[in-house]
């Protein structure tokens, strides 16, 4: 497959601090590409060098067939962003928000007037957009980021921490629109994230941490590759249940939450077999697949929410150094 | 029969194919037009928000209706016995009062670009695959025709200073208007570069208007001062704009030469007279360096 980014080598250094410590990775045209991780693992900082932002230290990342550094403009107009912090002119409409976008990008002019209502239908803000922004809520305020983004019909789409700051509700409903727009348009959508739940929407992961990549591969190899499903039963008897694990199947029981838990490899597989040879009466069972939080925690060792504690700090430092950008 | 079902079916389905499809929009290489085209947008943005902004334009006019009617009244009774029978003290401050009131909206506008880098907006101009002098020059531009406005709606007031509604001199005074402007923005956005807390631009700002005004002779004239005020006189940039539009207004008045003379001495560099060409050429000078400093500053920015 033809990669619509590829980076090799990259570094980026802020005086002693080694934000991103050499990566490389790949993302492929159409594909829903990840960066997980936690705040200050290197994810902002690659995605600033991706999208012109910054500059690297070292080594090389091409955009939709461009060099960064040395066909900058080239890579803009090929790509949508979409930052954390809101980069609206809340005292514009939406459509003047819009129309201003595609004035600074060139949007031909015939092309302006029928795309402008595909983005804003494609959101669900079309009715909205002679409303002044400030009178938008977050979530739609983040769509109409998004449609903006989708105007001039970028190669790629940037999303950094799409959600941030939206409620749980809102956050649901973004994702809607960002799986219907990958739906719609033949885009490439690059996103960092640091919600675990979210990551799952993705084609591709690539776990960061200490500006490594750590992981990269599909949710499900992620999660299949630190194995087994946690299994929790409660029954009438938890000790006799233990000792009938151990016998029956060879498998080391303990309590946990007040519910006798163990691990196997095929969680529903493994089910009907409990009931057929476990003597001891089941008063109910639950099976968890591992989740990315149990993938960070394998690769890491820690969760992602230590992890975030521990950058916090470093974060601060960097963040006093260089002023915000 | 056949084959026109399936041409009807053909047709549907392009149809169909059209509604779904994507608008291809291809983004055309950068070019000068594009530029112009970008310059164009961020301009119009100003007007547009000039426009949603009422309140900006009726607070901006307080200032300096305050000096032409409350002081200028006020001060009449005492700096009248100086002037000559049937001059006006009003009519007097009136040009350097007009240039007062697009002082601080062009400055002002200029704040903007701040506003933008707090609420992010800076940001969307800045990744934007277009020149930075594009953006520049248009929020200069956009800055300029925001505080003409705001000095026309100050120009019609003056028949109250006794002021003559003549066509040609109300055409050089927009004209000066817009000049002055132009610096003045150019002045904010050159500040803008650099400063990223609105506050600390607020209060630079007012560290740099009330001396600019009050030297640039708006209230009195510029001959037979002491030694130190004639120089920070002239080393004033809008003493530059204040001297010809004062110049334009009193030509349109019929007054005696000698007093004519009196009250619009024009600058003088150690007595030789700056003619009124030379000086607008400064102001312009001036807008265009601060201008060229300021598209210096932000091709530095991220």
């Amino acid at each position: 497959m033809n990669p619509v980014i590829s980076v090799s080598e990259l570094t980026k250094r802020y005086g002693e601090i080694e934000a991103v410590r050499g990566i490389d990775f790949e993302v492929a045209t159409g594909e829903t590409f990840g960066f997980l991780g936690p705040n200050g693992a290197g994810k902002s900082t690659t995605i600033k060098i991706l999208c012109t932002l910054a500059d690297p230290t070292s080594g090389t990342a091409r955009v939709a067939g461009h060099d960064v550094v040395k066909e900058r403009d080239t890579v803009r107009r090929n790509i949508g962003l979409v930052f954390q912090d809101t980069t609206l002119d809340s005292y514009l409409t939406g459509e003047q928000n819009l129309r201003f976008h595609a004035d600074l990008y060139g949007v031909p002019k015939a092309a302006f007037a029928p795309r402008l209502r595909q983005v804003l239908e494609m959101v669900g803000l079309w009715d909205r957009r002679d409303s002044v922004v400030a009178t938008y809520s977050g979530g739609m305020q983040r769509r109409l980021e998004i449609a903006r983004g989708l105007l001039h019909a970028p190669r790629v789409l940037f999303l950094d921490e799409p959600t941030v700051g939206l409620d749980p509700q809102t956050r649901v409903s973004i994702w809607e629109y960002i799986n219907d727009l990958k739906k719609r348009e033949d885009i490439t959508i690059f996103l960092t994230t640091h919600y675990m739940d979210e990551a799952e929407n993705c084609d591709r992961i690539a776990i960061i941490d200490h500006g490594k990549i750590v992981a990269i591969d599909t949710p499900e190899a992620l999660k299949a590759s630190i194995g087994k499903d946690r299994v929790q039963i409660s029954t009438a008897d938890d000790q006799a249940a233990i000792r009938a694990l151990a016998e029956a199947f060879g498998i080391e029981a303990a309590m946990h939450e007040g519910l006798v838990t163990f691990s196997v490899e095929s969680g529903e597989h493994f089910v009907p077999q409990l009931f057929a040879r476990l003597a001891v009466a089941i008063q109910s069972v639950s099976v968890s697949r591992p989740s990315l939080d149990d993938v960070f925690m394998s690769y890491t060792g820690k969760t992602i929410r230590d992890a975030e504690a521990s950058v916090g700090d470093r974060n601060r430092r960097i963040a006093t150094r260089f002023g915000r950008r | 029969m056949a084959t026109k079902d399936i041409a009807a079916q053909d047709t549907l389905e392009a149809e169909e194919r059209k509604l779904t499809e994507i608008i291809r929009v291809a983004v055309p290489e950068r070019s000068i037009r594009a530029d112009l085209r970008a310059v164009s947008i961020v301009w119009r943005r100003e007007l547009i928000r000039f426009r949603t902004d009422r309140l900006r334009a009726v607070t901006s006019l307080v200032q300096p209706v305050l000096f032409l009617f409350v002081l200028g009244t006020g001060l009449s009774r005492l700096a009248g016995r100086g002037l000559p029978v049937g001059v006006d003290f009003r009519t007097f401050i009136y040009p350097g009062v007009l240039a007062m009131s697009v002082l601080f909206t062009a400055i002002f506008s200029a704040a903007s670009i701040v506003w933008d880098r707090e609420f992010g907006f800076l940001r969307e101009m800045l990744v934007a695959p277009v020149r930075r002098w594009a953006i520049v020059i248009g929020k200069c531009l956009g800055g300029a025709t925001v505080a003409t406005f705001q000095g026309l709606i100050f120009l019609a007031l003056a028949g109250v200073a006794h002021v003559p509604y003549d066509p040609l001199l109300l055409l050089t005074l927009v004209g000066e208007l817009l000049l002055l402007s132009f610096t003045l923005t150019a002045f904010g956005v050159m500040m803008a570069a650099r400063i990223k807390q609105i506050q600390a631009f607020m209060a630079l700002t007012q560290l740099f208007v009330l001396p600019l005004f009050f030297l640039s002779g708006a209230l009195y004239p510029l001959n037979g001062l002491p030694a130190w005020l004639t120089v920070l006189t002239r080393i004033d940039p809008l003493t530059y704009i204040v001297a010809p539009m004062r110049h334009a207004v009193f030509e349109h008045l019929s007054i005696s030469p000698q007093a004519l003379q009196a009250l619009s001495p024009g600058i003088t560099w150690f007595g030789w007279v700056v003619p009124i060409g030379l000086c607008l050429a400064i102001v312009a000078a001036m807008g265009l360096a601060m201008l060229g400093i300021a598209i210096v500053e932000f091709r530095k920015t991220e």
